[in-house]
């Protein structure tokens, strides 16, 4: 697949600080931004980055990845549901596949997510590791 | 509205098609149904298809079917709803009849994922999923499959052996289909052994990758005895929607999508699940199997594993599913599947199944599932001979 410089670019909130939307009508927290609150349906384009904390709801270790992120076989992604509510489609990294566990804290990290070939970007943006202290 | 019903259906055999291209699948397919209708010609062809543009490079299917065909300028388009585009496909073809815009129809799924190579078509596949914030993470289709796999051996407690009979019934059932992609026995240990493609997903969960095509002919219900000698009606057509995105779903392992779909299907023929002879569902991973019985009523939460623990999803059992081979077994060449579904059951209520025929068969369900759940289809038909 080749790069897509602009697409990569419009997602950088989103890859680099979580940022997703406060709703200003319920106050529900919304990430991917959607502009309409899923809960309450009325419009919500406060932006608002989230704190990065959450933990494992589902997880599964990849061995026939896709196109791109063969060179990263194995890895692990996971559905993690943060600490305000919404829940994020990552990869886990800093941990051995066989120590996920489910319900297992973690938090958000900036790591190399591909790159596009020699002379191509590197995109970057979230992955989730074992929750560093408290 | 006028009541639709299918006077003719045409299939491939799925398989590795390494000298048949896109075009000729539609072509053997579409003309095998008009042949079996005893019809030259239609008023409309709805192409099912995900990844013609992604793999063949050739988008405008619907163009490309009716000059290969001969069909001249018969109006014609693709309809795409990842893996339920064939089921979008006929759903379409139901409308324009129903609504008597037109009276003849060809419903055609095809697609054609052996071109290009494993690395590639998994990423095409991935394309189902939300492009930005799943398939961007690196997550495959068959991980997505996988996190509802591991939530609900979490949430319910099975193993993944538990799940074996899914794909042990899919493959005993395809060797009886001379159009399946596997037509050869696999036993618990076999499943058991399987690599892992994203745990607790093993490549004896998952459908093949394949190519193949299928076809059914439409017509008002109250032509459909004149035109054919076996019709079969359709009874219900519904489509249930949920977040794209597996993470947007409030329950994941709800399939709120199938709910809504054979729920909304079950009012509009008027029946209950118990009155189904069989269900050929979407068996794309053993996982899919259990959540679709649990949605369409078949079984409570986190229950469905049981039914195939029971043996109550073989020919002989109180839920017949994946009568042909189903996802598993057959081949899921993705927007094909939806139309294959149907002509396997058209073949149950003909009579016409072979050694999978299922006895007195007369209200067969079908249902399509797009992506991890987002866009699920589900039809209801009833034999009229």
């Amino acid at each position: 697949m080749e790069a897509k410089v602009a697409n990569d670019w419009r997602l950088r909130g989103q890859r680099y600080r979580l940022e997703g939307e406060r709703c200003g009508h319920c106050g529900a927290a919304i990430f991917p931004p959607r502009d309409i609150c899923p809960e309450c349906g009325k419009p919500a384009k406060t932006p608002a980055p989230l704190s990065g904390r959450g933990e494992v709801y589902t997880f599964s270790t990849v061995y026939n990845a896709p196109e791109g992120f063969e060179p990263y076989t194995p890895y692990t992604v996971a559905l993690v549901k943060l600490e305000e509510g919404p829940v994020v489609t990552a990869q886990l990294t800093d941990v051995a596949p066989k120590d996920v566990q489910i319900g297992m804290p973690v938090e958000m990290v900036t790591r190399r997510l591909r790159t596009h070939g020699e002379e191509g970007t590197i995109v970057y943006g979230y992955k989730f590791r074992p929750r560093v202290g408290a | 509205m006028r009541d639709v019903a299918i006077i003719g259906i045409g299939q491939t055999p799925v398989d590795e098609h390494w000298t048949t291209g896109i075009r000729h699948l539609m072509l053997e397919a579409g003309l095998s149904a008009l042949q079996d209708a005893a019809i030259e010609t239609v008023d409309a062809v709805y192409v099912g298809n995900m990844l013609s543009g992604e793999i063949a490079g050739q988008s405008q299917l619907g163009a490309l079917a009716v000059d290969f065909m001969g069909l001249g300028n018969t109006e014609a388009f693709k309809v795409e709803a990842a893996c339920a585009s064939g089921a979008a496909a006929l759903r379409v073809g139901t409308m324009a009849v129903a609504s008597g815009m037109a009276n003849l129809v060809l419903a055609l799924g095809v697609e054609k994922m052996t071109d290009t190579g494993g690395r590639e078509t998994t990423a095409a596949l991935a394309a189902a999923a939300d492009a930005e914030y799943e398939a961007g993470q690196g997550i495959s289709f068959v991980a997505l499959n996988a996190l509802l796999m591991q939530r609900y051996m979490y949430e319910y407690g099975w193993k993944h052996e538990d799940f074996a009979n899914f794909a042990v019934t899919a493959h005993a059932n395809g060797v009886n289909n001379p159009n399946a992609m596997f037509q050869s026995r696999i036993s618990a240990e076999a499943y058991a052994r399987a690599p892992m493609i994203a745990t607790p997903v093993g490549l004896l969960d998952a459908s093949p990758v394949c190519d193949g095509a299928a076809a059914v002919v439409l017509a008002p219900a109250e032509y459909a005895r004149a035109l054919s000698p076996a019709p079969v009606k359709i009874r219900a057509s519904a489509v249930g929607m949920a977040p794209l995105a597996v993470h947007s779903r409030k329950d994941p392992l709800a399939l709120e999508a199938a709910r809504t779909s054979a729920h909304k299907a079950y009012q509009l023929a008027n029946v209950k699940p118990e009155d189904l002879d069989f269900f050929e569902l979407h068996d794309a991973f053993t996982i899919m199997a259990a959540l679709s019985l649990e949605a369409s009523g078949f079984a409570e939460r986190g229950k469905g594993v049981q039914l195939a623990l029971d043996g109550e999803i073989t020919l002989q059992g109180r839920v017949p599913i994946a009568t042909m081979g189903g996802l598993k077994a057959r081949g899921h060449p993705v927007g094909a599947t939806g139309i294959y579904q149907v002509v396997e059951a058209v073949l149950q209520l003909r009579g016409l199944a072979g050694a999978n025929q299922l006895p007195n068969a007369r209200l067969g369900m079908t249902q399509n599932i797009g992506g991890s759940g987002a866009t699920i289809i589900t039809h209801i038909l009833e034999g009229m001979g």
